[in-house]
């Protein structure tokens, strides 16, 4: 499979990093270079990626990374904003089958999902992790983290 | 008219100071402390203090209501957040986003956002043509910049003095709009012939102007008898 990942922090390196471990061919967009120093330096010989500097909502920078050939396009970087407009680029101007965006804001993760785009709002994921650790609940689905399945709590349809 | 305006930067300081001495209601978003006070100073409670990007900064700002949403941060993925926001979850009926790097322009009308004002550009263009042409002028751009009017004013020397209209070579895609004679506008027809001291006004796309510009104010082919 053929990955491009935008956004070089802990996240996208390190999914990077397995992906490449498995097999798959994947190329990794940052506007800093030290984004990509400090990932070599934390993975170290596990992150042996393709990179490519220059701003995520830039057609050619995508074009760089080989987002014309790619299976998946994964949007993880630091801003809401430039995840769910890269990834709408992605979808829309590139055709890329599957298109995923990384977004804190539950609202804005809401309003994206869908629509030829996945939104993973990392928010509800780990508060609702944290909810049920904190009282000693037994672990739900991602799906019901994101708030995509009813919730158990609330019996009623939505 | 219900207006909201997000970022109050220099261009939505100006636009919200206009709209509101239109009579127009409306409300500025800003969340940089630092301008908002300057802001609440001028415009009271019209400003609302927050990121505009933000679902319940935009409900505070009565989005809801809003019959256009304007979106003039320095930041376009903003921009386009914004107005898509405005547009899918509000259903405000009107967007118009800056643009600020003029390369981004053609993904605000592929997401959806079919109102653009890329400032960088315009400026650009208004500072090339004066630059590269004495004697027209740019005095409009329409079609965010894809349709340009301009005007030139005639001399003795120009091209087209002395000449009628329909001997005049216009390419592709643009027309004569205009001749203003001494303070009278008059309607070109074919048998219009331009004198020296007429200004004349055109309508071109960008890439003809060069050549509108030529056919009238440029140099005549030499040999050419000169009319003084």
């Amino acid at each position: 499979m053929r990955v491009v990942i935008l956004g070089c922090g802990r996240v996208g390196s390190t999914l990077a990093a397995i992906l490449t471990r498995e097999g798959h061919h994947v190329s990794v967009i940052d506007r800093d270079q030290s984004a990509f120093d400090k990932a070599a330096q934390r993975l170290g010989p596990a992150f042996t990626q393709e990179t490519v500097r220059g701003i995520g909502i830039d057609e050619d920078v995508l074009k760089q990374a080989g987002i014309e050939a790619a299976d998946a396009f994964i949007s993880v970087t630091s801003g809401d904003n430039t995840n769910i407009v890269a990834a709408q680029i992605a979808q829309q101007r590139f055709e890329v089958p599957k298109v995923l965006a990384r977004v804190y804001d539950p609202i804005r993760a809401d309003a994206y999902r869908g629509a030829g785009i996945e939104t993973i709002c990392t928010t509800t994921i780990s508060a609702g992790l944290f909810h049920d650790l904190v009282l000693g609940r037994s672990l739900r689905t991602i799906q019901e983290y994101i708030g995509t399945a009813s919730p158990r709590s609330n019996g009623g349809p939505g | 008219m219900y207006v909201i305006v997000v970022g109050g930067g220099k261009v939505g300081y100006y636009l919200t100071r206009t709209l509101v001495s239109e009579g127009h209601e409306v409300t500025l978003v800003e969340q940089d402390e630092r301008r908002v006070e300057r802001l609440i100073a001028e415009f009271g409670e019209a400003v609302v203090v927050g990121d505009g990007c933000e679902v319940r900064v935009m409900e505070d700002a009565g989005m809801g209501r809003a019959d256009c949403a304007v979106a003039v941060t320095g930041h376009d993925e903003d921009n386009l957040i914004i107005c898509q926001m405005a547009q899918r979850h509000f259903g405000v009926p009107r967007q118009i986003a800056r643009v600020n790097n003029p390369e981004n322009e053609e993904i605000f009308h592929l997401l959806g956002v079919s109102e653009t004002v890329a400032s960088t550009r315009i400026i650009y263009s208004l500072i090339d043509q004066e630059v590269e042409t004495g004697e027209s002028l740019l005095l409009a751009a329409l079609k965010r910049g894809k349709i340009v009017i301009v005007s030139a004013d005639l001399t003795a020397g120009s091209a087209a003095a002395g000449k009628m209209v329909k001997d005049i070579y216009l390419p592709g895609e643009c027309v004569l709009a205009a001749i203003i004679r001494e303070e009278h506008i008059l309607l070109p027809s074919g048998t219009t012939e331009l004198l020296p001291g007429d200004t004349v006004i055109g309508v071109a796309d960008p890439e003809s102007q060069h050549v509108l510009r030529d056919a009238l104010v440029g140099t005549r082919p030499s040999g050419a008898r000169r009319n003084d």
